[in-house]
């Protein structure tokens, strides 16, 4: 009867282990969303749970800003995520579906910049790109004499002839990433109404001419992460990439970045707002969350302290663009006040 | 007239001879096909296998600084550590047991590594931050740990192997084009020219990368990322499935096979298993993240989800392989048992099941193999997050190895990590072939033929 006995001890265990499961309280924070604010958040994780030793390191996961959200807007509760990282401001429609879930109280955090950059392989032609350029390389339908043409390019060079002789190959992120609405904003439509066919439209026209992008392969979309955008670079050398500075950054060796209206991408070019594409980065708190799973007010605190995200510090050096003190100051108020999104 | 013959014979015989030297030229043609065939695959493998060993070996490998570390009680200023006293809750002095911890953290580590080689290179003195840029990050909350577990190191100087920075390590080892100019390096002149120095002088060496197996994953300081934390999970993963897919698969093969009526549907049910080994594996991640997580409410990015998702995926190869072994018993011994007066039940778990054991060894652990290499389904139930601690219980966040090497893949730092990656694809190929070869010295001693 050996095995049986066995048989039925290994039932015993496998029945245990699923019925002891529920109903377990977390004492982790659990963090998801965009991949351009993982690396920071992540440092920030490490870093809490190194300073704070009653606390677990929170664990920080991916899957996009709108991936992060979603998963923060299915409800409350120990299966639902503490904080989602987005690298653009949630939107309206997923503070209602939040609201729908029964989260109410979403705090936004912003706590710092971040760069985008466009960046060839470092064997490759110098690129000085003006959002024109870009849109005139991306758009489906380009003015011509007046008139909406199918776009006509395949060189740089036949878009302005100071820009290299090299195939046009757009590698951008998925409408999974944040960084593709900043793309579309103040790249795509930015040069878009520089021209004058354009500009006069109605607004739908408008938008309509500025974001329908080609649709033959000159543009590809990257739903990954930057890794998988230089390894597209990689593979395809004439392609011209869209990054994150820090990612740009850490990979400069293989990299050269193209400057837009003649400003070169660095901390202190986009901290200064002379770099044109840059945008705010964020983290979103489940207010009802606080005080349930223990660690987030700290946590949040321990993230907005200058030393931790502020110049000179860590995340500095990994590629983050600080707050000033008053943007700061402003932020830590508003987490105190627990002021949340309407 | 024989004449006739003779020739109508030769001609015979030469048809013959073409014919069969057709189907000589057949055969052999036949058998260049198989043999080009087996050695284009042997090829691909070798290929992958020398290009991740190329890649990867190295990796086992990184830069440590050789230092006597002095713990300076001048700059390890801290309350002596509190002692447990009797009438005092556990709570309290756990409380002040983390106060005196956290006021250790607030010591300045770095200053005592930085002093570390300025008492080599005392000119130094002026380019701290170049000289702190050496160390990689997390070495401090090292230092600190240790004064954790012994207060009497103060005023003491100890040799240690300090991690150097990734950036560091990437350089020395030259994984970056070496004559690049400043623009393109990640490295201050300043501080390659200080790493060279001391590389030169033999206090910059390179030694096995133990962080690589004692570690969890770490993005602040990836120098001391390491696989710890993903071997972990998945081996409490590999746990479950061992005792939740084996057992019940091969209790359902053993009723299916030995027990069950045929009818319409049992012929159901077995298509059905044929069917569930052929669904793909994100399928089954889709699966476990509604039931498991949001139905039964279990925890995110815990081993536990992951286990019961993989021991669903690997259920029917667990059954099919044991119903496969199961029929290869002759039924002879079934007939012989009933014969001699056993019961269905003792037939089936005295002589059958035991000697259908090889095949059921084999298929489990080649389910279990398969299940150690799935990634795709753990992706959907948050086990892709970035974990820094060694998971302790199942019911802890953590992340599976082939999770740990698509993370690292992805991670920014390529220089440092494309290495990294290839050495975590050294280490779980190594388990799988373990565990290949397991399943085979297994079937091997169990064996028996008729």
């Amino acid at each position: 009867m050996r095995f049986k006995q066995t048989l039925g001890l290994a039932f015993a265990a496998a029945a245990m282990t699923t019925v002891a499961a529920p109903a377990m309280a977390r004492d982790t924070i659990q963090i998801a969303g965009s991949s351009t604010v993982l690396p920071f958040a992540s440092i920030v994780a490490e870093e809490f749970g190194n300073a704070f030793g009653q606390f677990n390191t929170p664990v920080v996961g991916s899957g996009g800003s709108s991936g992060g959200l979603r998963q923060f807007c299915q409800g409350v509760g120990a299966n639902t995520i503490d904080i989602a990282n987005a690298s653009r401001a949630i939107k309206s429609s997923e503070v209602e579906s939040c609201a729908g879930a029964g989260v109410k109280q979403i705090l936004e955090i912003q706590f710092g910049y971040d760069g985008i950059v466009f960046a060839s392989r470092a064997d490759k032609g110098t690129f000085a790109l003006e959002p024109k350029h870009i849109f005139a390389a991306a758009a489906a339908q380009v003015p011509q004499d007046g008139k909406m043409v199918a776009n006509p390019y395949t060189r740089w060079s036949q878009i302005d002839a100071s820009l290299p002789n090299q195939e046009i190959i757009l590698v951008i992120p998925a409408s999974n990433h944040g960084t593709r609405e900043v793309f579309e904003e103040k790249v795509i439509h930015a040069g878009c109404t520089t021209y004058p066919a354009i500009k006069a439209m109605d607004k739908d026209a408008q938008s309509q001419a500025c974001l329908t992008l080609r649709q033959d392969g000159r543009i590809i979309e990257i739903a990954g992460d930057y890794t998988e955008t230089l390894a597209r670079l990689q593979a395809q050398a004439d392609a011209v990439g869209v990054f994150g500075l820090s990612f740009y950054d850490q990979n400069r060796d293989r990299l050269k970045v193209a400057t837009i209206d003649g400003v070169t991408p660095s901390l202190e070019t986009i901290g200064s707002g002379e770099y044109p594409v840059s945008r705010p980065l964020f983290f979103y708190v489940k207010g009802e969350h606080i005080g349930v799973i223990p660690g987030i007010e700290q946590y949040v605190e321990y993230f907005l302290n200058d030393q931790v995200s502020g110049f000179g510090s860590p995340l500095e050096e990994a590629g983050l663009i600080p707050l000033n003190d008053e943007e700061r100051a402003r932020e830590v108020a508003d987490f105190k006040a627990r002021k949340a999104v309407q | 007239m024989s004449n006739e013959t003779l020739s109508e014979r030769a001609i015979i015989q030469s048809r013959v001879e073409k014919s069969l030297r057709r189907r000589h030229a057949r055969e052999t043609r036949f058998r260049l096909f198989g043999l080009g065939a087996v050695m284009a695959g042997l090829a691909f493998v070798a290929l992958l296998f020398i290009s991740i060993l190329v890649r990867g070996l190295p990796a086992f490998w990184q830069s440590a600084i050789t230092v006597d570390v002095f713990f300076d009680p001048a700059v390890i200023q801290v309350d002596p550590q509190p002692v447990f006293q009797t009438g005092e809750s556990p709570q309290a002095f756990r409380e002040r047991e983390i106060a005196w911890q956290s006021q250790l953290t607030m010591v300045n580590w770095n200053r005592i590594m930085e002093n570390s080689i300025i008492a080599l290179k005392p000119e130094l003195e002026k380019q701290r931050r170049d000289v702190r840029a050496l160390f990689t990050s997390s070495e401090r909350f090292r230092l600190r740990d240790m004064v954790i577990e012994d207060t009497s190191l103060i005023g003491k100087t100890v040799k240690l192997d300090l991690l150097a920075d990734a950036n560091v390590d990437v350089w020395v080892r030259g994984n970056i084009d070496r004559s690049l100019p400043d623009s393109q390096q990640q490295l201050r002149a300043p501080v390659r020219d200080l790493a060279d120095a001391l590389k030169a002088e033999g206090v910059l060496n390179i030694k096995f990368a133990t962080p690589l197996f004692t570690n969890p994953d770490s993005r602040s300081s990836p120098a001391a990322a390491g696989l710890a934390g993903a071997f972990m999970g998945s081996l409490f993963m590999m746990m479950i499935v061992i005792f939740l897919a084996v057992p019940v698969g091969v209790a359902s093969a053993v009723y299916l096979e030995e027990f069950a009526p045929r009818n319409r549907f049992t012929d159901l049910i077995e298509v059905n298993i044929n069917n569930l080994a052929a669904v793909p594996s994100i399928v089954f991640g889709l699966l476990g993240a509604a039931i498991f997580i949001n139905w039964f409410r279990l925890p995110l990015s815990a081993p536990l989800v992951g286990g019961l998702v993989l021991s669903l995926m690997t259920l029917p190869t667990v059954i099919i392989a044991t119903r496969a072994a199961l029929k290869a018993v002759p039924p002879s011994i079934r007939q012989a048992a009933l014969a001699l007066g056993a019961s269905k039940v003792q037939m089936v778990f005295h002589q059958v099941l035991p000697l259908a054991i090889p095949g059921v060894l084999t298929g489990a652990i080649i389910g279990v193999a398969q299940a150690l290499g799935e990634t795709a389904p753990l992706l959907l139930i948050g086990m892709n997050a970035f974990v820094a601690n060694i998971p302790a219980t199942p019911f802890e966040q953590s992340t599976a190895l082939p999770v740990q090497i698509y993370l690292w893949q992805g991670n920014e730092l390529r220089n440092f990590f494309e290495a990294r990656t290839s050495a975590a694809i050294i280490v779980l190929l190594s388990m799988m072939i373990s565990l290949n070869a397991l399943a085979i010295l297994l079937r091997k001693k169990f064996e028996r033929r008729w």
